[in-house]
């Protein structure tokens, strides 16, 4: 059982039966009012996005959705395939389905595959994985404000803003959470 | 080693910040006000049906400074300001964090409608020092800082961006819901706006308008659709205030909450304070508002969360 202050982006509820990901979250207390949460979450089964306010101490039910490790393999088309670890099992994933992790998926990675009824409907990825960037603008030396940042894209094809001293073949982690560059790894 | 280039890359806010707090304490200290230093850790905090506490042992951070403002204005000090952190349990969002700064200030024999006044001169200067000149632009909206700014009731606000009247608003309610997700948006897109005169029920520490006991004299500042601040005409009937607290208490008990002391030596000093008014303003969201940043985070150097 989740409560309100467990409201997050990417949290994983039931509502009316149906598994739902939040996929905007705000708090809001208007001047001496009382706490309001704000929320826009998408069904995970059919797409469909609902915007909910609730009030403190409403409770929620964990979308009940079982989860297998598996192991990313490839992208075909708007398909991204997985392997289950235990059976070797091969299954397909929508682009759609995956809305941000697809920004994560690297080969070999392993993710737990969320399923709905048997039907795989999304992936969890670690908070934290290390991509390599493949393309960046080199550090304009003698810059040392350390107030800018630059894009950077990953060898995923995801582009997001980097400290300047990043160079192109380092590997970085990226919070999935936010989506936001975290540490340069060493090494 | 690692370095906090997130820390780093706040250089420049952090600056701009600290150079805002210094326009404001000239800005006081000019206008003839004192500053004052009150305990961060008292043992009665004001009960108020929304607003938690934290604990500190047996006793309490505070969740604003205006209890022991009101004390110094009833011993006799005139103009007090105070820019001090204070604590709300279970606010955290965009615009909201658990520990945040707050500059409040007080004067008597002044009313809600001097301190709007106040409010339209200490934002303006401000801004045109940071060199804003008569306008400023925050995320996607151009705001004129011309005086005089917008002031419309919270009813006309309710009528003019709801389909439901204050009234109905509060009879169904719904009135926070409907501030939160339909009105406050609106406000202050093209210029900040005061709305005033708030439902009785919503100002427990605040005078009621003589002319119409419904609504208190209470207002509340938006800037592109931000809160930024609240005031009131004080109230200053030690009777109705111990009322007032005695009501807030017992909303408390229905929603489960914990019931703070009832502050005594307050409402014993009470009778000695002369007409008054005063605001307490987010100091954190003034910056925000003022360098163009989206969230609170962008203008302190740790949230929470980064600890």
């Amino acid at each position: 059982m989740y409560s309100v202050a467990d409201l997050r982006k990417g949290l994983k509820i039931t509502l009316d039966g149906d598994p739902y990901i939040v996929i905007a979250f705000d708090f809001a207390k208007p001047g001496k009012g009382q706490a309001l949460y704000r929320t826009k979450m998408r069904n995970m089964i059919n797409g469909t996005i609902l915007d909910r306010t609730y009030r403190s101490g409403e409770t929620f039910e964990p979308a009940s959705l079982e989860e297998r490790t598996m192991q990313y393999l490839y992208k075909e088309d708007n398909a991204y395939h997985f392997m289950d670890n235990k059976n070797y099992e091969q299954i397909a994933i929508n682009e759609d389905a995956l809305g941000d992790t697809k920004n994560y998926l690297i080969d070999n990675l392993q993710v737990d595959v969320l399923l709905f009824r048997e039907k795989a409907i999304g992936v969890n990825v670690p908070n934290f994985v290390n991509l390599r960037v493949i393309k960046t603008d080199p550090w304009a030396k003698g810059d040392t404000s350390g107030s800018d940042s630059k894009p950077a894209t990953v060898e995923t094809g995801y582009v997001l803003r980097v400290p300047p001293f990043i160079e192109e073949d380092e590997l970085i982690t990226i919070d999935t959470r936010t989506g936001e560059y975290s540490t340069r790894v060493k090494g | 080693m690692t370095l906090n280039w997130g820390l780093l890359r706040k250089r420049n806010a952090l600056a701009a910040r600290a150079r805002i707090i210094r326009e404001i304490r000239n800005f006081f200290i000019e206008g003839g006000y004192l500053e004052v230093e009150t305990p961060l850790r008292i043992p009665a905090p004001a009960p108020e049906s929304h607003i938690d506490a934290v604990p500190s042992t047996d006793w309490f951070l505070h969740t604003s400074p205006e209890l022991c403002m009101k004390r110094l204005l009833a011993a006799g000090f005139e103009r007090i300001f105070q820019i001090c952190h204070c604590w709300r349990e279970g606010e955290r969002g965009r615009l909201h964090i658990p520990e945040f700064t707050m500059l409040e200030w007080y004067r008597v024999n002044a009313g809600y409608l001097d301190l709007m006044d106040e409010c339209e001169v200490l934002i303006r200067s401000v801004a045109i020092i940071l060199g804003h000149e008569d306008r400023l632009v925050y995320q996607d909206l151009e705001i004129s800082l011309q005086i005089p700014w917008e002031r419309i009731s919270v009813a006309e606000a309710f009528t003019r961006y709801t389909p439901y009247t204050m009234t109905e608003a509060l009879r169904l309610d719904l009135f926070d819901e409907l501030m939160a997700g339909e009105i406050e948006p609106q406000l202050g897109k093209t210029g900040p706006i005061f709305i005033h005169d708030y439902p009785a029920s919503r100002g427990a520490l605040a005078r009621l308008k003589p002319q119409d006991p419904s609504v208190s004299e209470r207002f509340e500042l938006y800037v592109g659709g931000v809160e930024l601040a609240n005031a009131f005409t004080e109230l200053t009937d030690p009777a109705e205030q111990h009322s007032r607290f005695i009501n807030e208490q017992e909303n408390r008990v229905v929603l489960g909450k914990r019931v703070y002391p009832m502050p005594d030596i307050f409402l014993e000093e009470l009778p000695h304070m002369p007409p008054a008014a005063g605001i307490a303003l987010g100091l954190d969201r003034l910056v925000m508002i003022l360098l163009n940043f989206s969230s609170i985070d962008e203008v302190i150097a740790f949230s929470p969360e980064e600890l």
